[in-house]
């Protein structure tokens, strides 16, 4: 697989920033995953030859955060804390509705391919919470009638 | 207290360079370009501003070690990922005041020699991304960034890098590899980054807040600075205070203020005026407090002979109807989670923990399980490279200590916790 021009491009501009090229792995997958909604293992190959990285380091660092996808996600991606402060303020509870409404289970997509959800560990939105990121959007203090009402805006 | 950190942030347009200028931004800037280095850096250690990650190190001091460091060229490197539980003080700095973190950067850039600087932002704050990316094109065009920094012959260039949802990389050797396109994992020390950290050259980790009073030591002068808050460790703190508050939030309060006074006064209380239980004072990995621990100045000295630590100033307040081994078990889940695999003790034993807690909060605890919890996190406290397998046992044994009945009745009664 080769990278699309675009991508290839937006990656070598990235070089410039850093005084080592290796330094530009983790930007150079999120350029990939902006692109793609996902890194697939013949993106990861692609982007070490470009970086003059082996394939195998490159694998070995996007399956290290976990914040890079390793399959096609969604339409749209939901990070959903529950770690303690979200926890405290009912954040299991929002799983289940998430899982009633839109049929969604943690690390899963729902069957008309809308929404994924992942489980998120601290946000940094606890004097707010429970909260999400929907995409790169933060929606705080949520309850179970107004995660609904916010993820309806997205189709 | 007048506000410093978060002075100006009610403005909406309070990220603008424009607005910082208007407030009296960047005159610390001009001020310091006036200066020689070594003078900045004498300031710095003058003032008492200690580090505010949560290690509390003095930072006049990590400055100085870099500074005696014959190799060139030397990096700064900002520690934004933070990610602890409960902490999400940076994030207003980040999103409604950048030009305070980046004043203090440049700042901190020459009194080091630096000439490179990086913000390694953690992967949660999308939008804390273009804030600062906008903010730091604008401080180029203002000449504040680039080859001649105010006409000066200075150069620094500054950029974001952003993290990927790895709570490791808040430790600095971890960012630091993470930063050179590897696996966050930490390295052993010595060599400490301010002799051999980036690309194996002397290196400043800082953190976003400590990186935000540098401006304030040089405008008002570090005699006034250090009359702020405590004596052995001046200034004005950030706390992110979440949980079961009337009024959770990020406040900035001299360093020192006791738990009390967060917590009563500047929180408005308990919510609902229900019972309070417990209180994490500094974010998950700090022992836990029961509610007749309150009276406790917060800062990096007072706080460890309360049985405590200040960490990164994140307040957690339980009400008693929180289910504290519940609340431990998601703790430790989350260090499961986040354990980089590196170090054996961490790796495991954070498993078998989570495995226990798993159990007694499942209503199938054995009698044993208590005695058992305890055995495992001695052997993970103090055998790894890193501090993180010390947090997750750090958390089982204060909770334990402090809160034993409830793990015991969840044992003895079978009981399973609720949802």
């Amino acid at each position: 697989m080769k990278l699309s021009d675009k991508v290839a491009a937006e990656i070598n501009s990235i070089k410039s920033r850093y005084q080592d090229p290796r330094s530009c792995l983790l930007p150079s997958l999120y350029v990939v995953q902006k692109a793609d909604g996902w890194i697939a293992p013949e993106a990861m190959a692609a982007v070490g030859e470009l970086l003059n990285v082996p394939g195998a380091t490159v694998k070995g660092v996007a399956t290290f955060y976990s914040m890079f996808r390793h399959k096609p996600m969604g339409r749209h991606l939901i990070q959903l804390c529950t770690n303690v402060a979200c926890l405290v303020m009912g954040a299991e509870e929002l799983v289940d509705i998430l899982k009633g409404k839109y049929g969604l289970e943690p690390n899963g997509t729902s069957p008309d391919g809308r929404f994924s959800l992942v489980i998120m560990e601290c946000i940094g939105a606890c004097g707010t919470a429970p909260a999400m990121l929907v995409d790169t959007d933060f929606h705080e203090n949520l309850n179970e009638k107004n995660i609904i009402d916010t993820l309806e805006n997205y189709k | 207290m007048e506000k410093y950190l978060l002075r100006n942030i009610e403005n909406p347009n309070s990220a603008d360079i424009n607005e910082y200028v208007k407030a009296g931004g960047y005159k610390a800037l001009a001020k310091a370009m006036d200066m020689k280095p070594a003078d900045i850096i004498e300031q710095v250690k003058k003032s008492g501003l200690r580090g505010r990650g949560g290690a509390g190190f003095p930072t006049g001091m990590k400055w100085a070690f870099a500074a005696a460091d014959p190799k060139m060229p030397k990096y700064l490197l900002c520690n934004a990922d933070e990610g602890e539980p409960g902490t999400f003080k940076d994030r207003p700095l980040l999103e409604k005041n950048p030009h305070l973190l980046i004043e203090g950067m440049i700042i901190s850039g020459h009194a080091l020699r630096a000439k490179y600087g990086y913000i390694y932002l953690r992967g949660e704050y999308p939008q804390a991304k273009d804030i600062l990316e906008a903010a730091i094109k604008q401080a180029y065009e203002k000449k504040f960034l680039g080859d001649n920094i105010l006409g000066r012959g200075v150069k620094f260039d500054l950029c974001v890098h952003q993290g990927a949802g790895a709570y490791i990389c808040g430790e600095e050797t971890a960012l630091i590899e993470s930063l050179e396109g590897r696996r966050g994992q930490p390295r052993i020390k010595p060599p400490f980054p301010v002799n051999e950290g980036f690309l194996a050259k002397p290196t400043v980790v800082n953190n976003v807040e400590t990186f935000s009073n540098v401006p304030y030591v040089l405008e008002i002068g570090p005699e006034e600075y250090s009359k702020i808050g405590s004596s052995d460790c001046p200034g004005p703190k950030l706390f992110s205070v979440s949980g079961h508050v009337k009024k959770p939030g990020v406040y900035e309060l001299p360093m020192g203020t006791t738990l009390r006074d967060i917590i009563y006064t500047h929180c408005g209380g308990v919510t609902g005026d229900k019972k309070l239980k417990a209180v994490i004072p500094g974010g998950i990995s700090t022992p836990v407090l029961p509610a007749d621990k309150l009276d406790c100045p917060m800062d990096f000295v007072n706080m460890p002979k309360h049985g405590s630590m200040l960490g990164s100033g994140a307040v957690m307040v339980f009400d008693e109807t929180v289910d504290l081994p519940k609340v431990c078990l998601r703790a430790i889940k989350f260090f499961e989670h986040e354990s980089c695999g590196k170090c054996t003790p961490c790796r495991e034993g954070i498993g078998w923990m989570r495995s226990i807690l798993g159990r007694i909060c499942g209503g199938t605890g054995n009698a044993g399980d208590i005695d058992l919890l305890l055995e495992v996190s001695k052997n993970v406290m103090g055998k790894t490279f890193c501090p993180l397998g010390d947090g997750a046992a750090t958390v089982v044994q204060n909770f334990i200590k402090n809160f034993r009945n409830e793990f015991e009745a969840h044992i003895n009664n079978k009981v399973r916790a609720e949802r």
